[in-house]
């Protein structure tokens, strides 16, 4: 029933976008979010139910309990996606806050994207999905000015530069890209390392305790702001691209020194 | 005495210098560079570059002195004495261009020499080697020669690999019943092996630093588990374990593609981060891409009555990079 009612939200907002003309900057990307009309006479659990049927519900599926055989949904989009319960807090904060979340195509992989939910709907959609179940994680409250710079260096160097590179750059692993860190906050950090997001191994706290990732944590947010002391830091790529520009540069001055200083031979 | 002999003497060179700097009185000698006519604005220009060079040397030498270690000056270090080289050049550069003569000369090849002679020499190579009656025997004695000293000195080649004798490839710190132990050295229970993570283990009472020690720990559905009938007991409760060592090239294998939700993302691997070697913990480590050559050693394992893993055997092949020969599984 409340699928059905989702079209028909869907199918008016449609018509809507056709008909009243907005201005580009307030143009809706191809993933939309789906609104009640009314959501500000709603209160925050109706407001969180509404979202999660408009938005969450065709890979999520009913009350969050996952969708594991493809069915079609909302619009053209198939719908596959895990169950949400038990989450708790601490995957729907992280997931709707880096705009990783709702995905355009349930076989994409999740990347950082602008936001497009207000901070009331963020926080009405999280309590939603962390009452499908009670007892599930909370949302963490990392203390990076607790950790120690050094063991947080060690730590990253063994659990995440694999992926990560050491300055948190981000690569490749096969078949998934590795996301760059310099736009995680702290408390996105530590929500990645206990959830593992999309093909990221997860860190219990018995591989990874608070402590350790308090550490980690002061070491990824000092990355976002490296200390080049050349000046110039080439995307802190490391020492051999560097040593490859400098040559570059370097060579290509001496080439048009040759040229000024030469004389042409005739003959 | 000798301060004063050494002033004496400096006195005299510097008068000797003199008088022969006056030279003999006459007529200069017919110059053999063409007189240029004097440029004084490249010289103004060479002197007030070189002048500037020794000012960013001073400079340098200044910003050195004031460092307190409080801030980072290397930017100016670069430009002061980047500057003072870059000077130096410019002066030099002028110097050449504008003040030293320059003038470009031309000579022809000489004919050959002696043309007569040389076909001599030809003649005397060409009838040299006639009083020899066994010439074919000679060279092929003479070949014999070069081949087995090309041979004797690849011989060392044999040195980079195991030749025929490959069982030291199997040696490891693991047999059945060693337990496996946290890089602390504190046992490991199957109850504490989550899913979606991985471990690194190593054998208890042995070096961690052996290539054959250290194994990666990751733990899967059972049902999801695709091993050879033979290695069906290897992995207790879904618990498997695969040598760290990358068969490609040795480097550890520290990364873990782990899917949140398997139907929409990649399968779980163990991959390498050096070339992105992938392998598949749940058959048996078998190479899903890259440019290993070979599976990962899987490592028996079995749980103890106190719940602490054990291994239940050694490696199933060789552990470390592969080369010539060792490709392969091994031999039963």
């Amino acid at each position: 029933m409340s699928s059905s009612r989702a079209f028909a939200r869907a199918a008016l907002a449609a018509l809507v976008a056709l008909v009243v003309p907005v201005a580009p900057s307030q143009a809706q990307p191809s993933i939309g979010i789906v609104r009640p009309g009314d959501s500000a006479s709603l209160s925050s659990a109706q407001l969180g139910a509404e979202l999660f049927a408009g938005n969450c519900m065709t890979c999520h599926g009913v009350d969050g309990r996952g969708v594991r055989v493809p069915r079609p949904g909302v619009g053209d989009v198939r719908g596959q996606g895990p169950s949400l319960r038990g989450v708790g807090a601490l995957a729907p904060d992280f997931y709707l806050r880096t705009g990783y979340m709702p995905l355009g195509e349930p076989d994409e992989q999740p990347k950082r994207h602008r936001v497009l939910l207000s901070e009331r709907e963020i926080r009405a959609l999280v309590a939603y999905v962390d009452g499908l179940r009670p007892d599930g994680p909370p949302i963490p409250t990392p203390h990076p000015e607790r950790g120690s710079l050094s063991e947080g260096l060690q730590a990253f160097t063994q659990h995440c530069a694999g992926c990560h590179q050491v300055v948190g750059e981000g690569g490749v692993v096969t078949g998934a890209r590795v996301p760059p860190l310099r736009n995680a906050t702290a408390t996105q950090i530590a929500e990645a390392v206990r959830i593992g997001p999309y093909v990221m191994p997860r860190f219990p706290r018995s591989q990874i305790s608070d402590r350790e990732l308090d550490s980690i944590v002061r070491y990824v947010l000092l990355t976002h702001h490296p200390v080049d002391r050349g000046g110039w830091g080439i995307g802190n790529l490391g020492p051999f691209p560097e040593g490859i520009v400098a040559w570059l540069l370097a060579g290509g001055l001496l080439v048009g020194v040759c040229v000024v200083i030469g004389r042409r031979v005739r003959g | 005495m000798s301060r004063l002999w050494g002033w004496l003497l400096a006195g005299l060179v510097l008068v000797f210098g003199w008088w022969r700097r006056r030279g003999p009185e006459g007529e200069e000698p017919e110059r053999l560079v063409a007189r240029t006519s004097p440029d004084r604005r490249a010289e103004n220009a060479v002197i007030a570059l070189f002048g500037l060079a020794a000012l960013a040397a001073v400079a340098f030498m200044i910003v050195y002195a004031l460092d307190d270690g409080s801030r980072d000056r290397t930017q100016l270090y670069g430009l002061t004495f980047g500057a003072c080289l870059a000077l130096i050049a410019a002066a030099l550069i002028v110097l050449g261009r504008r003040l030293m003569p320059y003038e470009e000369f031309e000579e022809d090849y000489p004919e050959p020499e002696h043309p007569d002679e040389q076909e001599a020499v030809s003649q005397i190579i060409r009838e040299s080697g006639s009083g020899l009656t066994r010439k074919r025997l000679l060279l092929t004695a003479g070949g014999a020669a070069g081949g087995a000293l090309g041979l004797a000195a690849l011989t060392p080649v044999l040195s980079l690999g195991p030749w025929l004798q490959t069982d030291s490839l199997y040696d490891t710190p693991w047999q059945a019943g060693r337990r496996l132990v946290d890089e602390h050295g504190a046992p490991l229970h199957a109850d504490a092996i989550e899913r979606e993570t991985f471990y690194t283990a190593f054998p208890e009472d042995a070096s961690q630093d052996e290539i054959g020690a250290p194994v990666v720990l990751v733990r899967l559905d059972p049902r999801a588990l695709r091993l050879p009938p033979e290695r069906a007991l290897w992995a207790p409760r879904g618990i498997l374990a695969y040598s760290k060592i990358c068969t490609h090239a040795g480097c550890a294998i520290a990364l873990y593609r782990s899917p949140l939700f398997e139907p929409t993302a990649p399968q779980p691997a163990l991959v390498c981060p050096c070339h992105y070697s992938t392998f598949d913990p749940a058959d048996g480590g078998s190479v899903l891409f890259g440019p290993a050559g070979r599976a990962l050693p899987q490592l028996p394992l079995r749980i103890d009555a106190r719940g602490e893993l054990r291994a239940a055997g050694n490696f199933s092949g060789p552990v470390g990079p592969s080369w010539q020969g060792v490709r392969g599984e091994r031999p039963t």
